[in-house]
């Protein structure tokens, strides 16, 4: 608690220092003589950062985001998706360790379900079990990833967009040609882990209006890595074993635009991953056999017409074919290993439109149709089909100061069953409504609030999975209440960027879905019983600096204070911090460019946390926090141009948990190179 | 710089805040001593899967203190403490016997310390019997690398080496054993494939550590425990759907089913001429647990009672999960696991069922041994 007090005292001490600093305007008039390099600078600096488009993101959303992107993104010690999100503020990942390890991530204690993930506009979706593992997503081909709570700050959208309580965009590359036909770019890193991982990333200009782009990636290690577990009294440290993986991934994409300058786009993904479960370390038992196959397939494609310039209409479609074999040798049936084979299907049609009423109304209106179907063969198994259709309104209202956005949800669910019982139908309304305001002219300061009610429903697991679901289960609802500002300025003198976004949130869940224990460990049953409520602050702190005229520092630093609680009534552990949720939580990271250099050092800190409901000292799980470094050159002559990558992560050699029994790596490195062509 | 100066010294103020690696101690609680009763008990905690919290509470009579979790400070030198899921204990002469189901150990104690001695590696063990100096573990895992061996087995122990001396094949996921008369009992379950669940129990031959016979019961058999007539009572779980759970007596003379008693029965203890038996069954109907409660006289084979403890904390108790009856004053233990994630409570009920105290254990508090 102390150092939580020290440290929100410090951050507080800095902004105000920086606050003072502040003095000349973005565009004051310089010397002629230095005018140029400076404006050379400013130029760099705003690419560099690309400050320019933050502020434009941050101040037009009405809802909290945070984004990472292009070079900073490329900059983040980080392998995948996963490793990137958890320098986001508010954000919990769940992560089981390893590079085959599940990584799964909780916005504001709302629980992994409640988050969406959209890759390229469209939701990645697991009918499941409703988990989107981000470790699966590689940071090889990817622009940018941004968080946004509630929504994304935008009417004109499908209307799946609106039904997360939070959301996760994923914007894989998108080619953009000057003079040049085509780019390739091979790609390979190797470090810790036996990781051998070579990439490739083909883009082609096909016509003036047509390109092309092919990504493929291969990622094999055998997983391996020390880990430590002692109490003082024993000591021991092990190697990580059947935590191997070897995954394949291609992506292709055409993308185009029309005549009448309306955006076309269609993109297929394939993802086939074998790997070991290495299971949880537990006395006496430190590695297991358990091993898992991924093979994910997905198309889709998308429409924009602009051509009216009052009404816009977007087309999404999207098939989804997802295969996952789990084998346990150590659970021997009458019929050899257990053997679980899950097929899933999703087809996923959408259809959204937008009306400009006056120069400062929207109107939108979204229709999605999704189709949900597995199959496992499992015994009993209901074989459930899901029919979903989504129906949202929404207007917005822009003026010079204040914007406000708001509407409404409709979600019809049927589900349909081959054996047994179905869940039967379902329809709720949930309504949004943010705003932002601008108070004063000259300031960038605005301030914004928003409130969302919105749920998930029942996964095909909770409610039919053999001996555990119980298909009477309602929605696990959520609803959120955030008020908070943005404030960004830009300069000639340091800080040449500042940016500041504070939120302070009010959340609760009810009906929170839950396994209740019936006649024995290996009997439970799904129930709405839970209900939770959190108390919260995310505030995040991003500044550039230029030094000595060459070098250029980003600085960002990130905060989490989450107080979630569980009010079930009658709980034992009533009033008490939810499972693997810090009080505080934070991230730093500092960026140096230096010509053709550039430095990154990155912290995440995690307080301390409670492994089961009651916040007892058995249950008691330490703090961790990671230091990571990375030094990158780039190279260029001519059509060619490359960059080497050298990281080196966990520092300090921290042993620690994120989740209990699931040891995460001690320090470990990566080397990378990558070499590009373009003409 | 010199604001990245001051990050990195909130970095490095941040940073402070692990604590040394420690033992969690044990706690504390005075409950009511009597000093009549002998020394005490040990009470397994089983801890849920994968969490590694299985642990060892002792309760001592004569001082009335419940000691919760004592293992950890005792043996702070077993690396990852007690282990995954407690699922047996048992006390042998001097030695206290702790099957530790997910970390296929058993683990043994001295009994009057629970100071660490040693450890017999079984993969899967389940539950634990003792006769003529040795110790038998049962065991789901089939032959290792195998997957047309389904088949558990049962593993002879040398009590003082902590050797395994024989194996003998048994039927699918043998659970509970007991010995009569140079016969050991194990009672198949079959769990891992249903709804092919086995409805046997498996007779072995001591002296030969051969099965010499299966005997047909039901479905999904679990407990099996002696009465003093040499009569086995026999729980069968059902198929959790239509197949009830059930209660059988099987009478060792004929190794022939007799009686079957009609009741729900996941758990059972026999104190001299009287059975304790519960169960908590699932209702689609009410979306509850359903829990009952019997009392059995062992030679009649009939219900006498529908409770043996007080109505108004039968109610309070969630999912009764361990049984335990005192030889010395009839003294009733029932736990209570709650929703397994939070730490159970041991009440201990005298033998007209009124409440004399309850206590807070550890994670789904499970399995008694009474030290003598």
């Amino acid at each position: 608690m102390k150092n939580h007090q020290a440290f929100v005292a410090n951050v507080l001490s800095m902004m105000l220092l920086l606050a003072a600093s502040q003095r000349s305007a973005f565009a004051q008039k310089q010397n002629d003589s230095t005018r140029h390099s400076q404006d050379s600078i400013k130029i760099r600096v705003l690419e560099e950062v690309t400050v320019r488009s933050k502020m434009l993101l941050q101040n037009k959303s009405v809802t909290p985001v945070q984004s990472l992107k292009g070079e900073a993104l490329q900059n983040m010690n980080s392998l995948s998706v996963a490793d990137a999100i958890r320098y986001f503020s508010g954000v919990q990942l769940k992560d089981y360790g390893g590079i085959g390890g599940l990584k799964t991530v909780d916005t504001r204690s709302l629980g992994s379900n409640h988050t969406g993930v959209f890759y390229d506009g469209v939701q990645l979706g697991n009918a499941q079990n409703g988990q989107v593992d981000l470790g699966k997503f590689s940071l090889d081909n990817m622009e940018e990833i941004s968080l946004y709570n509630a929504q994304r700050s935008e009417i004109f959208q499908p209307a799946k967009a609106f039904a997360s309580a939070a959301s996760i965009y994923l914007q894989s590359r998108t080619p953009e040609f000057g003079k040049e036909k085509y780019r390739v770019k091979t790609a390979i890193k190797t470090g810790s882990f036996g990781l051998f991982d070579p990439a490739v990333l083909w883009e082609q200009k096909i016509s003036r209006n047509i390109s092309s782009s092919f990504s493929g990636e291969w990622i094999n290690a055998n997983g391996k890595y020390k880990f430590r577990y002692t109490n003082g009294t024993y000591d021991t440290t092990a190697v990580r074993e059947n935590a191997d993986i070897n995954a394949w991934r291609a992506e292709a994409g055409l993308y185009g635009m029309l005549k009448d300058s309306s955006k076309w786009r269609v993109k297929g993904y394939f993802y086939d991953a074998s790997r070991g479960l290495p299971g949880a370390v537990v006395a006496n038992k430190f590695s297991r056999g358990q091993r898992q196959w991924d093979r994910n397939f997905f198309l889709q494609a998308f429409y924009c017409n602009n051509v009216n310039k009052r009404f816009n209409y977007l087309f999404n479609v999207k098939y989804a074919n997802d295969y996952m074999r789990y084998l346990d040798p150590d659970f021997v049936t009458t019929a050899g290993y257990l053997d679980n084979r899950y097929k899933q299907q999703e087809i996923y049609f959408s259809f959204a439109n937008q009306y400009k009423i006056a120069k400062w109304w929207n109107v939108a209106m979204s229709g999605d149709f999704q189709w949900n179907k597995l199959d496992a063969n499992l015994y009993r198994f209901a074989y459930p089909t899901r029919y979903q259709g989504l129906v949202s309104v929404a207007t917005d209202l822009h003026f010079n100061n204040v914007v406000v956005q708001g509407g409404a949800l409709q979600t019809m669910v049927w589900d349909k069953v081959e054996e047994y019982e179905s869940a039967g139908n379902k329809q709720k309304l949930t309504p949004f409504l943010s705003a932002s305001w601008k108070p004063f002219a000259k300031s960038n300061l605005r301030v914004r609030g928003f409130y969302k009610s919105i749920f998930r429903l029942p996964t095909f697991n909770d409610l039919y999975y053999t001996f555990i679901g119980n298909t009477s289960l309602r929605p696990e609802y959520t609803k959120q209440y955030d008020l908070g500002f943005t404030w960004s300025k830009a300069a000639n003198t340091n800080p040449v960027f500042i940016q500041l976004q504070v939120d302070g949130y009010y959340n609760t869940v009810t009906d929170k879905i839950v396994a209740v224990p019936t006649t024995n460990l290996y009997r439970w049953m799904m129930l709405n019983l839970g209900k939770v409520e959190v108390h919260g602050i995310d505030a995040s702190l991003e500044t550039s600096w230029k030094c000595f005229q060459q070098l250029v520092v980003n600085a960002t630093i990130k905060y989490t204070y989450q107080h979630a609680v569980d009010i079930t009534p009658d709980a034992d552990n009533y009033n008490q911090q939810i499972p693997y949720v810090p009080l505080n939580s934070g991230s730093a990271i500092v960026n140096m460019l230096w010509k053709t250099w550039c430095f990154n050092y990155s912290f995440i800190y995690s307080g301390e946390r409670y492994s089961q409901k009651m916040n007892i000292p058995v249950n008691y799980v330490q703090p961790w926090y990671t230091h990571d470094l990375s030094l990158s050159k780039k190279f260029s002559c001519k059509h060619f141009n490359g960059k080497l990558l050298l990281e080196v992560n966990n520092v300090f050699n921290q042993y620690y948990d994120v989740v209990l029994n699931f040891p995460m790596p001690g320090r470990y490195w990566r080397v990378g190179a990558e070499i590009g062509i373009r003409n | 710089m010199k604001k990245i100066l001051i990050v990195l010294l909130v970095v490095i103020g941040f940073s402070n805040c692990r604590k040394d690696p420690s033992i969690v101690g044990h706690e504390e609680v005075e409950v009511q001593p009597d000093s009549m009763l002998g020394s005490g008990f040990y009470l397994l905690n089983e801890g849920n899967m994968g969490m590694n919290k299985a642990s060892l509470d002792f309760y001592d009579f004569r001082t009335g203190v419940y000691k919760r979790n004592i293992y950890n400070e005792i043996n702070p030198a077993a690396t990852k403490e007690l282990g995954d899921v407690g699922n047996d204990i048992q006390i042998y002469g001097a030695k206290l016997y702790a099957v530790i189901n997910m970390s296929d150990k058993v683990e043994v104690l001295q009994a009057y310390t629970a100071k660490r001695i040693g450890q017999i590696n079984i993969p899967n063990c389940r539950y634990v019997a003792f006769a003529n100096g040795k110790a038998y573990v049962s065991s789901y895992a089939g032959i290792v690398g195998d997957p047309n061996a389904p088949e558990g087995f049962v593993a002879e122990i040398d009590t003082a080496s902590f050797q395994i001396l024989r194996k003998v094949t048994v039927g699918r996921q043998p659970e509970e054993m007991a010995i009569v008369k140079n016969k050991l009992y194990v009672a198949n379950s079959g769990g891992y494939s249903p709804p092919n669940y086995e409805r046997t129990v498996s007779v072995v031959d001591l002296a030969t550590f051969k099965e010499i016979k299966r005997i047909d019961v039901a479905i999904n058999l679990h407990h099996i425990k002696k009465d003093n007539y040499g009569n086995l009572f026999v729980t069968s779980r059902g198929d959790y759907y239509d197949i009830h759970s059930n209660l059988f007596v099987i009478d060792t003379q004929t190794d022939k089913v007799t009686d079957s008693l009609n009741i729900a029965a996941e758990n059972i203890y026999i104190q001299g001429d009287s059975a304790y038996v519960y169960s908590v069954e699932w209702s689609y109907i009410s979306n509850k647990n359903v829990t009952s409660y019997a009392l059995i006289n062992v030679p009649e084979k009939q219900i006498i009672s529908k409770n043996f403890i007080a109505d108004s904390i039968q109610k309070q108790i969630k999912i009764p999960y361990g049984l335990a009856v005192n030889g010395t004053n009839g003294d009733i233990y029932v736990t209570d696991a709650k929703d397994y994630v939070t730490p159970g409570t041991v009440h201990c009920f005298d033998r007209a069922g009124r409440r004399r105290w309850s206590v807070t254990a550890g994670d789904i508090p499970a399995h008694f041994a009474f030290l003598p």
